[in-house]
């Protein structure tokens, strides 16, 4: 740090990357000066990712020049990044479940660097310095998400650090966790580490950061002060194209109880994984419920138990009615039948087969709808509901032959949302339905959906984007290690105040049934 | 490295096509290579393995006596293979086929009704598929690989059928050989020309050609196949019930591989012998992925198939080449194939230096 401020830390220029089919990294310039806290903006597909690879040496660049403290090198790989002091948190993390902290750190630092035990008073201090409370002998599996992810921060600090990248590192917090996050990157900042941060939710990059560069289909679409800027103006640099993204939607208070769970629990046999218990839960015709939750917390496993890829024993079938049926014990495509539509969390390779064609999968899940001729399917009309989806939610593709694979995350989300919507269903579960979509499509998603509660459907979406679930959902809750927390009026609630269901401060629910609970391992 | 194999992005159409083509060609010329470096004249060794065979009528009839079992096998083993279940039992199925038909047929060796040859098939078919249920059993119940029970399978059956025909089945006037008696005329499959063996076995396989295509184009549960084939998950998340797929693509399977067993005991040979096949099942394997699990593409993979076991024994017949030559090259075809099969993904990408000068500049003149 003892660099005059005038030189960047890191400055890149024309950094160009080309992938088959698509310029990742069209002549991108980016420069960063010790002790700044730097966001990185734009949509999926941007070309964050690439760019942060090529400053983390993961990949090489096409064409360009990266200059470290004004010094042109080549960054040869991750090590070499490393050995410069840049660090960096994916977005998904590379941790051991059954190791302990400490053990961790060490096998990512390597040998040199000395055992776990020798690590661990530098990992106390490191952690107290910066304030984020970690004890290096508690097994990983043990940690919340939040924890496991100052894991992953205090690995990088542990090395002399002048530059750390963070990739999405709020999206699977809590508001709160992300906030204590805020104040370790702060103190960091004014330590004179350069920091990265990469993000798409406006709200933060303001608190946070001091510049901004925004990136839009590989290009550097401006640079900027986002303490000056509105989320409008950011919006537009980020898509281009802002219309529809400020809309908001009446709420509802909705009709008849459709889609009842009650008092379900569920033993999850996968040591690492989150049971259920005590899930009460009602959505009504015309209205849209909302879960938040940080991811792990219980959200795959509701969602397969409604989906029925888990089913309950038959005495347990009680568990989850719709329309006052019960169908705990149900097959997917029998629950289906009784109108349940599904939007999985994974488009690809759970919501949609890659390999085939847009038309395959429209008959997916489509095939109880008039498809079928004593076992045979009927072509024409595939192609036609194909074509109808395509047309009716603006899906962008040559055509209906066109692969799932092919299609970009919101293209092939609007399609499968639609195909699901196309079916009429009386329930509609979706998970994270814009998780990863562009702002244009995610508009378009919203506006699907509000539709579809108005022509009197029930909506259950499931999402760990607090400020998508405020905007679309009547009524709100979380769900925490497998509990849900009581449901509230959307409008007569607040984003902290479901932050703090998402971290478990709800009183249990009162039990109404004597019951006991259900713990029954799902059947195959 | 001077070659690089970069991702295409997505499927070429072409090289979907392209590639067996070119996989034929190497298997070509390393045979060719192969026989020059044997002392052997390469083009006129290729003549006797792949054209003498085919120079008369009989030639033509013995090609599709030969392609019927690999080509119904073949058929089998696509179902199981489009939903990923890999199925190299054929050849067990088949054998079993062949010693539940022979015995069916043991049994009714005096009846003189058509009906006997019905039993015959039907006990080959059951017992085929009775063999493939054996390893869907053990996934379904078990979670055993199919692979390693299917050939752990294979060996069994070639054990049975060893007993019986040297114990239960064996011809008790038959000077001790091990063979079974003659089936009787009624279990027998007819003729379908006077001249050659061609049987009556060749309009099954034309059927379940059909069926077979009806199944995997055309019909909702070859659709489901497909979907597991692809994609557990989303099988799963639309309720297809992956046990009972891969009990019926085995059942399948392995009903198609007994079917060509029986159809050799009660077509050609008109017994049991010890060599029912000379590895058809194996061959299937080869001739299915040849095919691209497509039944159009596995008839004439199988037409090809046959071709080089009369080869192989015309060969072996008149230049003394010894029998392995066969499987010398069904080896080299599907290795080949699936080399090639490579570029259906990826181009291929000379890095040389002067190219890589050559882009650099081309690329310094557009900027």
């Amino acid at each position: 740090m003892s660099n005059s401020p005038s030189v960047p830390r890191l400055q890149l220029s024309g950094i160009s990357k080309r992938y088959p089919g698509c310029l990742a990294n069209d002549r991108i310039d980016l420069s960063i000066a010790p002790g700044e806290i730097h966001a990185l903006l734009g949509e999926n597909g941007a070309g964050k990712s690439t760019l942060m690879k090529i400053i983390y040496g993961v990949t090489q660049p096409d064409s360009g020049e990266i200059r470290w403290h004004g010094e042109a090198l080549k960054m040869r790989d991750p090590a070499m990044a490393r050995s410069l002091g840049v660090g960096m948190v994916f977005q998904h993390f590379s941790l051991f479940e059954t190791l302990t902290v400490a053990e961790n750190i060490a096998l990512a630092m390597g040998a040199a660097a000395g055992t776990p035990k020798q690590l661990e008073p530098k990992i106390r201090e490191v952690s107290q310095r910066y304030g984020m409370a970690l004890e290096p002998g508690r097994l990983m599996h043990s940690l919340s998400i939040g924890e496991r992810q100052r894991v992953e921060i205090v690995r990088c600090l542990m090395q002399d650090i002048k530059l750390l990248i963070l990739d999405e590192p709020t999206s699977v917090l809590t508001p709160q966790e992300a906030d204590e996050l805020f104040v370790t990157l702060r103190r960091l900042a004014a330590e004179g580490c350069s920091i990265l941060f990469i993000s798409h939710k406006l709200g933060e990059v303001r608190a946070l950061c001091q510049s901004a560069t925004v990136l839009r289909g590989g290009k550097v679409s401006g640079h900027c002060v986002p303490a000056e800027c509105s989320d409008l103006q950011l919006a537009r640099l980020m898509v281009g194209d802002a219309e529809g993204l400020e809309s908001s939607y009446p709420k509802v208070s909705g009709g008849l109880p459709r889609l009842r769970v009650d008092d379900l629990s569920w033993h999850n046999a996968d040591p690492f994984g989150c049971h259920l218990s005590q899930i009460r839960l009602e959505v009504r015709s015309g209205e849209i419920v909302g879960i938040a939750g940080v991811a792990g917390n219980g959200q795959d496993e509701l969602l397969a138990l409604l989906s029925g890829e888990t089913r309950l024993p038959r005495s347990e079938r009680e568990r989850i009615s719709l329309d006052t049926q019960p169908i705990a014990d149900l097959y997917p495509d029998a629950r289906r039948k009784l109108g349940l539509a599904f939007v999985p969390a994974e488009r690809l390779g759970h919501g949609a087969v890659p390999d085939m064609s847009l038309s395959d999968n429209a008959l997916l899940t489509a095939f109880q709808h008039g498809l079928l001729s004593k076992g045979l399917i009927q072509r024409g009309k595939v192609r036609a509901l194909a074509d109808q989806i395509i047309q009716r939610f603006a899906v962008k593709t040559p055509d209906a032959d066109a692969p799932a694979r092919s299609l970009s995350g919101g293209n092939l989300q609007k399609f499968i949302l639609g195909r699901e919507i196309l079916q009429n269903p009386k329930l509609l579960v979706a998970a994270h339905p814009t998780w990863g979509v562009d702002v244009g499509a995610a508009a378009s998603i919203h506006r699907a959906l509000i539709a579809l509660r108005d022509a009197g459907a029930a909506i259950l979406v499931i999402s760990e984007d607090l400020d998508e679930l405020f905007q679309i959902s009547d009524r709100i809750g979380a769900l925490c290690s497998g509990k849900l927390s009581p449901l509230a009026a959307t409008a007569e609630t607040e984003a902290v105040e479901v932050g703090r269901w998402m971290a478990g401060e709800f009183a249990p629910i009162p039990t109404t049934t004597s019951a006991p609970a259900a713990t029954a391992a799902g059947l195959s | 490295m001077l070659l690089s194999l970069e991702p295409r992005g997505q499927q070429s159409r072409a090289m979907l096509w392209l590639s067996p083509l070119l996989a034929a060609v190497l298997t070509l010329c390393s045979g060719a290579l192969l026989f020059a470096l044997l002392g052997h004249a390469p083009l006129e060794t290729l003549h006797t393995l792949l054209i003498a065979p085919l120079a008369d009528w009989y030639g033509v009839s013995e090609l599709l006596v030969k392609a019927l079992p690999i080509l119904l096998c073949a058929l089998g083993l696509a179902v199981a293979y489009q939903a990923r279940i890999w199925n190299i039992g054929a050849e067990g199925q088949l054998l079993l086929g062949a010693l539940a038909g022979s015995a069916m047929a043991i049994q009714i060796i005096d009846w003189d009704s058509r009906w006997a040859l019905v039993w015959v098939v039907l006990a080959g078919v059951a017992a085929g598929a009775a063999w493939g249920g054996l390893t869907a059993w053990l996934r379904t119940q078990f979670n055993a690989n199919e692979i390693l029970t299917s050939i752990m399978l294979n060996y069994i059956a070639l054990n049975l059928l060893l007993f019986f025909v040297h114990g239960p089945l064996k011809d008790p006037v038959g000077f001790n050989f091990p063979e079974s008696a003659m089936f009787g005329d009624a279990s027998r499959l007819p003729l379908v020309s006077e001249d050659g063996r061609l049987h009556a076995g060749l309009y099954l396989a034309l059927l379940a050609l059909v069926a077979v295509w009806v199944l995997l184009h055309k019909s909702f549960l070859g659709f489901q196949i497909k979907v597991l084939g692809l994609d557990r998950r989303a099988a799963g998340f639309v309720g297809f019930r992956e046990k009972r797929l891969v009990w019926f693509a085995l059942l399948v399977s392995g009903g198609l591989a007994g079917l060509a067993g029986v159809g050799e005991v009660a077509g050609p040979i008109g017994q049991l012998v010890p060599q029912v096949s000379p590895g058809y099942g194996y061959a299937a394997i080869t001739v299915a992925f040849l095919g691209r699990l497509n039944p159009l593409g596995i008839l004439f993979a199988s037409l090809l198939m046959a071709l080089l076991y009369l080869g192989g024994e015309n060969a072996q017949m008149t230049m003394n080449l010894p029998q392995a030559i066969t499987q010398l090259f069904q080896g080299m075809m599907l290795f080949f194939l699936l080399a090639c099969d490579v570029l259906i993904l990826y181009r291929p990408r000379l890095k040389l230096k002067w190219a890589q000068r050559k882009t650099k500049a081309t690329a310094e003149a557009l900027a």
